[in-house]
């Protein structure tokens, strides 16, 4: 008898990650001293799912009196306790939130996925684990100050703002809570407008572990109440993750107060193939170094530098390759893919390419069938790229790679660098000496070798020129949230 | 059809980490419902039904083969296996019993599992299991060649067992397990194709260190490299510590992601196993009834 089964083929059937886990409330307020507050300045803003462009939430949008109430409350609990709590106690508060998060990270997954659009598979494998990683990294330094910075009197800063961006909202605002904590600052972070919500469920997280009202305060909004923290005059420390564009303006505001800063801003990181490579390793790298994550990754690999003499076979495997990706739906657990963030983003990647078509370059787009709502991009690669278009210079933040050649490691090294930003490269090749003879050269804070976007709580992160500056991770990041102090400064045995 | 002449075949190196990573990736994928059900039809028709013992007995063969041919009594829509697999001894018998079905008669031969006998010897014991009626014939690799660095002489006694095989269809097995890395994985694949191989085939089941996803990744990319460098399409095997259901779709998953559905037919790709189709079986009662029937409502054959 016949077979009456259907093929099985690549086109998996739908595979979705339940939602019935997240628990979203309608409204949200602001989180000041400890509770949602109604924000002072009666505005509000929708949050959508970008996949759907349905409504998620009502979310509060704060002004300046807002961020004024969130300021005088981390100071507060600054003066009045959190900076005199003992180093162990810190931990302990670190260690539960990190366990805490561990516990609901698919709740946290999921909703980073609907509120951001990036594939559950990256939230659920990369996002949430690097999260509850960070949280427990730090947590561990806490009462261990005085190893990280020996021989010096270090104390925290004060009230730190901390501004982080929409392409990985949890994550980003761990790398920036987490050391702030852990060395005696209190907080107040305010996430990027298309993607409040798990900062917000986060809020949560932070009242069942009993953390002090007003260590951490949370403000949502646009560019507006960014301006109203950065510019408020009872900050100590600012920090920031976002556009090149925004960083300055930030660093010119700072820089007049004399105001401690860091940045971590753009990037158009090189992924340099050499021929000697393993080459279909360096595909996969090159895959994700542009594809994760839709390509939002300040560093991800947006201009692929392969040696002339393997070019040809290489970007057609690279397209061969990207047949396989499967972009779609962020919550089927198969997406490699998901949506653009916004309509914004969507409308700006689309700019830069037509302007990349303009400029003579060769697009190529992998076959997909985009979902009829919502905000989507095909994976695109462009060939024939030269290094004076603006595809090759400009920061397009999506799933867009530029591939241009090279002949030697000279040039390899002279077009990698050939860029206002630095903050990460790639390097494939199966020879050591080569890695360590390029990783010198290169002008980039963060260097993989035979590998790419991995990141880890104990390595710093940053980068050079207008990629900003400082360090998050590692001694590094620890050291951005403490000042030098006189000994008799430090009092109460805060460290 | 004249024997290829060794030629160094160049191969690529191979990064451990990216490949294990990639192959972690693909078995991430979460296959359900209709591509379940799809993906465990496909195992079955792909399964080389296995048993290399050297308590086989013709009986025992029989009851393989009647597996392999129905392989639930109760339920004509399941496929018939693509083959059963057997000693040389025990092919006569296996023809026998499967002729007219669909199910094909394998053989391994050459010395299996070591290959450690003289050339002639090997390629005698491939030919009496052809006559015999074996239609597909698995050897082994020679490793003491490959690993003492005699690619010429590996190559060559593939491309004899090759001839020695006539209209048969010969798997060459790796055992990777025993080859040091991935990187001579790719090598002895590249070797084993260029000498005229129909398959490459990850293990023997007889050691220890079975066959992993990284390990058919690996093998599936070189099978890559080969067809585009000469358009022909080499087929694999996965065989060693395929147990399970979920196993055996990653598999397929691994396979179709890497080298497109050309790949997923019994004509490229093959499960060498032998408790596996019991659990395909009782994945697929479980997509039926929503139950699990458990060992008891499977037959051991």
């Amino acid at each position: 008898m016949a077979d009456q089964t259907p093929d099985f083929d690549l086109d998996y059937a739908p595979a979705p990650e339940s939602t019935a886990v997240v628990h979203l409330a309608d409204e949200y307020g602001l989180f000041i001293g400890g509770e949602f507050v109604a924000p002072r300045s009666g505005r509000t803003f929708d949050t959508i799912n970008p996949a759907t462009e349905e409504r998620l939430a009502t979310v509060s949008e704060g002004n300046a009196d807002d961020v004024d109430l969130a300021v005088a409350s981390a100071r507060e609990a600054f003066e009045e306790h959190w900076r005199d709590t003992p180093g162990t106690v810190r931990a302990r508060y670190l260690y539960r939130i990190a366990r805490q998060l561990q516990e609901r990270s698919r709740e946290f997954a999921v909703l980073e996925t609907m509120d951001g659009g990036k594939p559950i598979r990256e939230s659920r494998d990369v996002d949430l684990p690097l999260v509850a990683a960070h949280f427990f990294h730090h947590a561990g330094w806490a009462d261990k100050l005085e190893y990280a910075f020996p021989n010096r009197n270090v104390a925290p800063h004060g009230v730190v703002g901390q501004i982080v961006p929409w392409n990985f909202p949890m994550l980003m605002a761990a790398w920036k809570l987490a050391p702030a904590l852990a060395c005696g600052n209190t907080v107040v972070l305010k996430p990027a407008e298309t993607t409040p919500l798990t900062a917000l469920l986060m809020a949560e997280v932070l009242q069942d572990v009993g953390l002090p009202p007003g260590v951490v305060n949370i403000v949502t909004g646009a560019g507006d109440t960014g301006a109203a923290l950065v510019e408020h005059p009872d900050v100590d420390k600012l920090a920031f993750t976002g556009s090149t564009g925004v960083g300055k303006q930030i660093q010119r505001s700072a820089a007049v107060r004399r105001l401690p800063l860091t940045l971590e801003l753009g990037g158009k990181a090189a992924n340099v193939v050499f021929e000697d490579a393993a080459i279909d390793q360096a595909i996969e790298g090159v895959i994700n170094g542009i594809f994760f994550n839709q390509g939002h990754v300040c560093c991800a690999g947006s201009r692929l530098l392969v040696q002339e003499s393997i070019a040809e076979g290489l970007i057609e495997r690279l397209k061969e390759r990207m047949t396989r990706l499967r972009v779609g739906d962020p919550l089927d657990k198969n997406t490699d893919v998901g949506a653009i963030n916004s309509a914004e983003q969507l409308a700006r990647i689309t700019a830069l390419v037509e302007s990349g078509v303009e400029e003579g370059a060769v697009l190529h787009q992998a076959p997909c069938d985009l979902p009829g709502r919502g905000f989507w991009f095909a994976p695109s690669v462009f060939t024939g790229v030269q290094q004076s278009q603006r595809i090759a210079r400009e920061e397009i933040f999506g799933p867009v790679l530029a591939v241009q050649t090279f002949r030697t490691p000279d040039e390899a090294v002279e077009k990698a660098n050939n860029s206002p930003y630095g903050l990460s490269a790639g390097i494939w090749t199966e020879k050591g000496s080569k890695i360590l003879w390029m990783a010198e050269r290169l002008r980039a804070g963060v260097v993989w070798a035979n590998t790419f976007n991995k990141f880890d709580a104990t390595s710093p992160f940053g980068g050079y020129k207008e990629s900003g500056f400082g360090r998050e991770g590692g001694l590094q990041g620890l050291g951005a949230y403490v000042r030098d102090v006189e000994a008799l400064e430090v009092g109460g045995g805060s460290l | 059809m004249k024997a290829p002449t060794y030629a160094p075949v160049p191969t690529t190196s191979v990064d451990e980490v990216v490949l294990e990573a990639r192959a972690a990736e693909l078995g991430s994928r979460s296959i359900k419902t209709s591509s379940k059900r799809a993906a465990l039809h496909l195992a079955i028709r792909c399964i080389d039904l296995t048993t290399l013992e050297g308590a086989d007995t013709p009986g025992k063969v029989a009851s393989l083969c009647r597996k392999a041919v129905r392989p639930d009594a109760t339920n004509p829509a399941i496929p018939h296996v693509a083959a059963v697999c057997v000693y040389p001894e025990m092919v006569a018998h296996a023809a026998a019993a499967v002729t007219g079905t669909g199910v094909a008669v394998a053989s391994v031969a050459g010395a299996f599992p070591s290959g450690l006998s003289d050339l002639d010897v090997r390629t005698d014991d491939i030919r009496s299991a052809v006559a015999e009626g074996a239609d597909e014939i698995d050897i082994v690799l020679n490793r003491s060649a490959f690993l003492s660095g005699d690619l010429a002489t590996v190559h060559d006694e593939v491309a004899a067992s090759k001839d020695a095989c006539g209209d048969a269809h010969l798997k060459v097995i790796l055992e990777a397990g025993e080859l040091g890395g991935y990187e001579p994985v790719r090598r002895a694949s590249m070797l084993a194709m260029a000498a005229g191989a129909d398959f490459i085939k990850t293990s023997t089941g007889k050691i220890p260190k079975a066959a992993t996803p990284a390990m058919a990744l690996c093998m599936a990319e070189a099978i890559r490299e080969h067809a585009h460098q000469t358009g022909r399409a080499v087929g694999f095997k996965v065989a060693g510590g395929i147990r399970t259901a979920k196993q055996a779709w990653h598999y397929l998953v691994l396979m179709g992601e890497t080298l497109g559905t050309d790949w997923l037919t019994p004509d490229l790709f093959r499960l060498g196993a032998s408790s596996l189709l019991n659990d395909i079986l009782l994945q697929l009662g479980k997509l039926d009834s929503g139950r699990y029937g458990g060992p008891d409502y499977v037959t051991v054959d």
